[in-house]
């Protein structure tokens, strides 16, 4: 069992250090050294050739769209970009890379020296420096076979699939993060959440990291207050959520703790985080420092990207997120307040697609931002990943403003296409969810209401117009929801007028 | 002049998955330091002024442009494997742990 210092306790007696490395994959049509198509979820080994098998003979060549997403992503980050860089090779022996080496950069990354500001609950920008970016290629997919669910341990063989052997990625590195204190795992996670944001704006990678499109390690280790050299580092791979991010640095901060106070040692070695409860859990033991030999690929000359084609790209660079965060506060007329929770949901590109496709922006952070994000909390997962598009909130909204659905009636709608059961305009049919517009129908209705509650329509008569709701409500109760709440009051209004 | 140590060989060796024995250590070792010596004397011919180089051709951004080609059916890329499985390449079971 595994023990832990509070983490008041822990930050009160130690500082933390973090280095963050990040692998994105890049959304290119074919892969980064062959023309074999990325396509997500294809059957296995179906987008291989002899290049990215690693077969005698094949010989890579650069897809320069990749270099070119590098570049950007690099000028994003206020990164210098090398005038001259190459590949090298990195030697290791693992079934899921074929050429028993990954293709990658070493001393002469693409992209390096640059930052992130980031923006921390409250408002305080902090400064995430990068120390570099560069380019390398995805390994393949192991299954393990014979052991417990998939786990290496205990497998009798391996089964491997390649596709995604050779798809183009960026790992983008941290700088030592120091000086965050108690924030540093918020930091973390809003350094990963804007770096997301970034790439998303640029258009290079969905960035799903549900989806491994985007992972993250966090390394970390401790220093006591007042000390300047910090422990050893252990290494948490694979932490894919923005949420598992900042529990993996909190985690390790007590962890370390725990072992530095009772004065034990922290062994240098590479973690699993374990979604479920959120801790660590040992993996490899790095008994000496990693040897990948690692030297220039001599099968691909070198990158030599020209100033003009940097500059170029420069000047394409879009919009980016933080100056795009302030515009659309100001646009949307949001307090600090209304913004930070329409970004910790995650909503900004929900909302704008939503609006893009014709809803109004304060109905479409209304549904967002209301039922959307409720059943996300409720069911445990991000906004982007429920079952439904900005364009089928768009409609639910269109179908409020012209009155055929009212806001109760429009939450069916919306659970009914996040149950899976069709479009908006199909669930309304399906589940006969029309507001009753029937005017004589709603008339009978409110006249019955008026006469079952008549000391209450006496009142609303006398000048007392909030005593309407309970006709309202009533009304509601009998068309059983489906009524426009605003023509009933319309016509409860008139009638009482009428007869007062 | 460089010179590489019993332990180095049997370094390089464990990185390379090879097996050597204490007699084939002692038998390769002085083989490979000749090799590097040798090597080494190329140093001895490259002036200051010439820098090292991974590259026999003079050449920088040979790119191509991000165009599917048709690549293997799952047979075909299979075809060489000692042994498949679900259409997949079965390998024996990995030690150690996870990369």
């Amino acid at each position: 069992m595994t023990t832990l210092l509070s983490y008041d306790d822990a930050i009160a007696a130690f500082d933390p250090a973090m280095g963050l490395e990040v692998h994105v994959e890049l959304n290119t049509a074919t892969k980064m050294f062959c023309g074999c198509p990325t396509e997500f979820g294809a059957e296995p080994n179906t987008q291989t050739c002899p290049t990215c098998l690693g077969l005698p003979g094949s010989l890579p060549v650069v897809n320069r769209k990749a270099v070119e997403s590098a570049i950007r992503i690099g000028l994003a980050l206020n990164c210098g970009v090398a005038a001259w860089c190459r590949f090298a090779r990195k030697n290791y022996f693992y079934p899921d890379m074929p050429k028993n080496f990954q293709t990658s950069q070493y001393d002469e990354p693409i992209a390096f020296n640059g930052y992130l500001d980031v923006q921390l609950e409250g408002g305080e920008v902090f400064r995430v420096e990068i120390e570099r970016a560069h380019m390398e290629e995805d390994t393949g997919k192991s299954t393990h076979v014979g052991g417990a669910t998939g786990r290496i341990h205990g497998a009798s063989h391996s089964l491997l699939d390649y596709n995604r052997a050779g798809i183009p990625l960026i790992e983008i590195v941290t700088k030592p993060i120091v000086g965050a204190g108690a924030r540093a795992p918020e930091v973390a996670k809003a350094y990963v959440a804007e770096l997301r944001e970034l790439i998303k704006a640029l258009g290079v990678s969905e960035a799903r990291m549900e989806m491994g499109q985007m992972r993250c390690d966090v390394n970390l280790s401790l220093r006591p207050h007042g000390r300047e050299k910090f422990g050893t580092r252990s290494e948490t791979k694979n932490v894919n959520s923005l949420r598992s991010v900042e529990r993996a640095a909190r985690y390790e901060i007590q962890r370390h703790a725990a072992v530095l106070t009772s004065g034990g040692t922290i062994v240098q070695e590479t973690r699993h985080f374990h979604e479920e409860d959120g801790s660590t859990a040992a993996g490899r033991i790095k008994e000496e420092a990693e040897d990948y030999r690692y030297f220039p690929e001599p099968d691909l000359v070198p990158v030599a990207p020209s100033r003009e084609w940097v500059e170029e790209l420069r000047a394409g660079l879009p919009e980016l997120p933080s100056v795009q965060r302030k515009r659309i506060q100001a646009d949307w007329g949001l307090s600090d307040h209304e913004m930070q929770s329409v970004l910790n949901a995650g909503a900004i590109e929900l909302i704008l697609a939503t609006i893009a496709e014709g809803a109004d922006a304060a109905s479409a952070r209304k549904w967002w931002m209301g039922e959307l994000a409720r059943r996300s909390n409720e069911d445990g997962i991000e906004l982007a990943a429920l079952p439904i598009t900005p364009a089928q909130v768009a409609r639910v909204a269109a179908l409020v403003a012209e009155g055929s659905l009212n806001d109760k009636l429009a939450r069916q709608v919306i659970e009914g296409v996040l149950d899976g059961d069709g479009d908006p305009d199909t669930v309304v049919e399906k589940r006969g969810l029309k507001v009753v517009s029937d005017e004589g129908a709603l008339g009978s209705a409110v006249d019955e209401a008026i006469a079952a509650n008549a000391a209450i329509a006496d009142k609303v008569r006398g000048g007392n117009l909030a005593a309407a709701g309970a006709l309202i409500g009533a009304v509601m109760k009998t068309t059983r929801g489906q009524a426009d709440a605003k023509r009933v009051r319309e016509l409860i209004l008139e009638r009482l007028a009428a007869q007062g | 002049m460089p010179e590489i140590s019993r332990d180095e060989v049997r370094h390089l060796a464990d990185l390379a998955r090879i097996e050597l024995d204490d007699a084939e250590l002692d038998h390769l070792a002085p083989q490979l330091s000749v090799i590097l010596e040798s090597i080494a004397s190329i140093a001895g011919v490259a002036a200051a002024d010439i820098p090292p180089t991974s590259h026999a051709l003079p050449l920088t951004n040979v790119y191509r442009d991000d165009v599917v080609v048709p690549c293997l059916t799952a047979e075909q890329a299979l075809s060489g494997a000692p042994a498949s499985e679900q259409q997949r390449f079965s390998v024996p079971r990995i030690l150690g742990d996870e990369q």
